[in-house]
């Protein structure tokens, strides 16, 4: 038997906070490619601390649905899952977006763990942050006349944060399919305030990588961006601001194609995901407008 | 039993079958003599019969059919994980009762409490597992009154995340095991699996810790293991006072807040006073919703204590009193909007705040004092 248990932040305040991880999950447990597949988190029950134990199989894959590597990837997860001997160099990724994953056993039950790195460093995220771009424009086509911004916290508070950001920002310009793409933070430059600074394109889309919507992504970054004097009133997708569109596209996590760099993350562990890859791309595509 | 039941039997004996009073086993090799006759062994209830051959052996499991077929739901028609079938047998009684009384019982239906949940056991002749398979009917154990004609229905398991997320008013749940559940749903069909699922997402984790309590293999991590694992922005509750250990237990860990049975203690040899609670199912070790709050606790308590002087009439210091534990016993709502006679309504609430606060909320007048320098 194989298990898969996706570790998320969740929340003690945010009821949502939750809701793209079981999303996820749901999608995944269609494909039958795990015996069992379950949630755990850092904020809500099951706890990452049960998580194991939540499992009959004895093979269990960890994927962490977090951004970056960092603080909870490194310390927090391997710790609270007491995986036995965890050394942060087993995961061989010097440059903070190449951690793959490592097998262990926990001090507490009697499992293989194949602890993965997180889903947001894995290369399929470049797909998502497109496909996202796709969903919010309604243009399966979407990147000709369009830029592309992605967004996320910068170094403050995690250096790694950063790095996956330009990292994705960086795969996607290279395939060249929208006219600009750029990497802005929250809380260094290039600030996300300036949005409209370091585009020359008509449109722009913004894609925060950010697991689940919150404070951030539909308080903080649609206020800063001018989308929106006040959050609480909403906003257009596009809004107009200093003559541009600006698409907004809220968290990335929640776009159903995430549950794919879940599922490749188990695979490139080890987990015998039969078809499930190719499935989740089909069953998450976006369609083109109905007269195309 | 069916033929395919009779025939799973029979394969079965070969590793040995042992369940609620029915045995069966066929003896290997033998003593060299003929060995297709007097191999099997069957016994119902202490009553054996030995030397078996292996038409008469599957007859007697036929004359034995809710033996046979309860053996065979146990073995055909349940999860995995030794846990979960703890847990499906605790439901109906195994410990209580036996064979056949207890088919006969499930007949009925046999009922089991789970914190605020309410599971009814009854046999489902057309299940998966033959006609000995379970069926579960779940809902709310304060709704087990109703006919269930005033509940939702629901079949699938995973709905419980939604149903477990919000509380009747539809504030947030983030403590699964707060006895805020909210009511007027129930599952009437559910299957072994099913039924596990669901009781997970109710009460996640809560099969396997009690499981492990019952085997004795509870994996207890007290206050102090689990301050000093704490990193980043939770290193801090290490500094937490003793005597504020009691109060955090006595703030969250009671059965009117949780209804996990606490069984961490301050330290391997330190006991809490806070009484732990009755609940079915152990609570391991502090959770994130008390790390989060003993966080705050531990910043709070690191301020010194001065003395203020307050004029107060009696009357208002009883007041006061009152309000603060309407807040503190979730009561606020239930205070009828005329009753001026219980502190904590809203008119007396504003009526001392217009007399005794001034234009910045100081109580009395009396400026709050911050930093230990002044
Ligand atoms: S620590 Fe207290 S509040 Fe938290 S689950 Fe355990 S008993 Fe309940």
């Amino acid at each position: 038997m194989q298990a898969l248990v996706i570790v998320a932040h969740g929340s003690h305040l945010n009821p949502e906070s939750s809701a793209p991880t079981f999303a996820h999950a749901d999608t995944i447990r269609a494909t039958s490619a795990f015996d069992e597949v379950r949630e755990a988190f850092w904020k809500e029950e099951p706890h990452f601390r049960e998580a194991l134990r939540t499992v009959a199989a004895d093979e269990v894959f960890v994927v962490p649905l977090f951004i970056s590597e960092g603080y909870f990837t490194e310390e927090v997860i391997p710790r609270e899952l007491r995986l036995e001997g965890w050394d942060v160099t087993d995961w061989e990724s010097g440059d903070g977006v190449s951690a793959s994953h490592a097998t262990y056993t926990a001090d507490d039950v009697e499992k293989r763990v194949h602890y993965a790195g997180p889903a947001g460093t894995h290369d399929a995220m470049s797909d998502v942050i497109v496909r996202r771009a796709e969903s919010v424009s309604g243009d399966p086509d979407v990147g000709e006349g369009f830029g592309l911004a992605v967004v996320g916290h910068g170094t403050k508070r995690n250096e790694h944060s950063a790095r996956a950001i330009e990292y994705h920002a960086d795969r996607i310009r290279e395939r060249g399919r929208f006219d600009e793409v750029e990497a802005l933070f929250m809380d260094e430059e290039p600030e996300v305030d300036d949005v409209t600074e370091y585009f020359d394109s008509d449109d722009v889309v913004v894609v925060p990588l950010f697991v689940a919507d919150g404070y951030h992504t539909q308080e903080d970054i649609p206020e800063d961006m001018g989308l929106t004097e006040d959050y609480r009133e909403g906003w257009e997708t596009p809004a107009t601001v200093d003559g541009q569109q600006i698409w907004y596209a809220g968290a990335v996590g929640t776009e159903p194609l995430m549950a794919d760099v879940l599922l490749e993350r188990a695979a490139d562990a080890g987990a015998d995901v039969g078809d499930a890859i190719e499935q989740v791309r089909e069953g998450t595509r976006v369609s083109g407008p109905a007269d195309d | 039993m069916e033929d395919a039941q009779l025939d799973a039997f029979v394969a079965a004996a070969e590793d040995g079958v042992d369940c609620d009073g029915l045995v069966a086993a066929r003896r290997s090799g033998g003593d060299g003599q003929n060995e297709a006759a007097g191999e099997y062994v069957f016994a119902v209830d202490g009553d054996r019969r030995d030397n078996l051959d292996e038409s008469t052996f599957r007859s007697l499991a036929s004359d034995h059919s809710s033996y046979g077929g309860n053996w065979y739901f146990w073995e055909r028609g349940v999860p995995p994980g030794d846990d979960r079938v703890a847990f499906l047998r605790w439901l109906e009684g195994t410990d209580t009762t036996q064979l056949p009384e207890r088919l006969d019982r499930l007949e009925s239906g046999v009922h089991a409490t789970w914190g605020q949940l309410h599971v009814t056991v009854s046999l489902d002749p057309d299940g998966d597992a033959g006609e000995y398979s379970r069926q579960y009917a779940l809902c709310h154990a304060d709704d087990v009154t109703s006919d269930g004609a005033d509940l939702t229905e629901y079949h699938d398991p995973l709905d419980a995340r939604e149903l477990s997320k919000l509380d009747e008013d539809g504030r947030y749940r983030p403590l699964k095991t707060a006895p805020t559940l909210q009511r007027g749903w129930h599952f009437p069909d559910l299957g072994p699996h099913e039924l596990v699922r669901a009781v997970e997402c109710f009460y996640p984790a809560t099969i396997p810790n009690w499981y492990r309590e019952g085997e004795g293999d509870l994996d207890i991590d007290n206050w102090r293991d689990t301050a000093e694992r704490q990193t980043g922005i939770y290193e801090v509750v290490e500094e937490l006072p003793r005597e504020a250990v009691e109060w955090v237990a006595q703030a969250c860990c009671v059965d009117s807040q949780c209804l996990k049975r606490r069984e961490w203690e301050y330290d391997d040899d330190e006991e809490l006073a806070a009484p732990a609670g009755d609940g079915e199912f152990p609570c391991r070790e502090p959770c994130s919703l008390v790390v989060a709050a003993a966080r705050k606790w531990t910043i709070l308590e690191g301020e010194s204590e001065r003395t203020y002087e307050f004029e107060l009439t009696p009357s208002e210091k009883n007041q006061l009193e009152e309000l603060i534990d309407a807040v503190a016993d979730g009561r606020v709502d239930d205070v009828r909007e005329a009753d001026v006679g219980d502190g904590a309504n809203r008119y007396r609430a504003r009526y001392l705040r217009a007399k005794r606060f001034d234009e910045d909320g100081n109580l009395c007048g009396v400026e709050t004092t911050n930093g230990d320098g002044e």
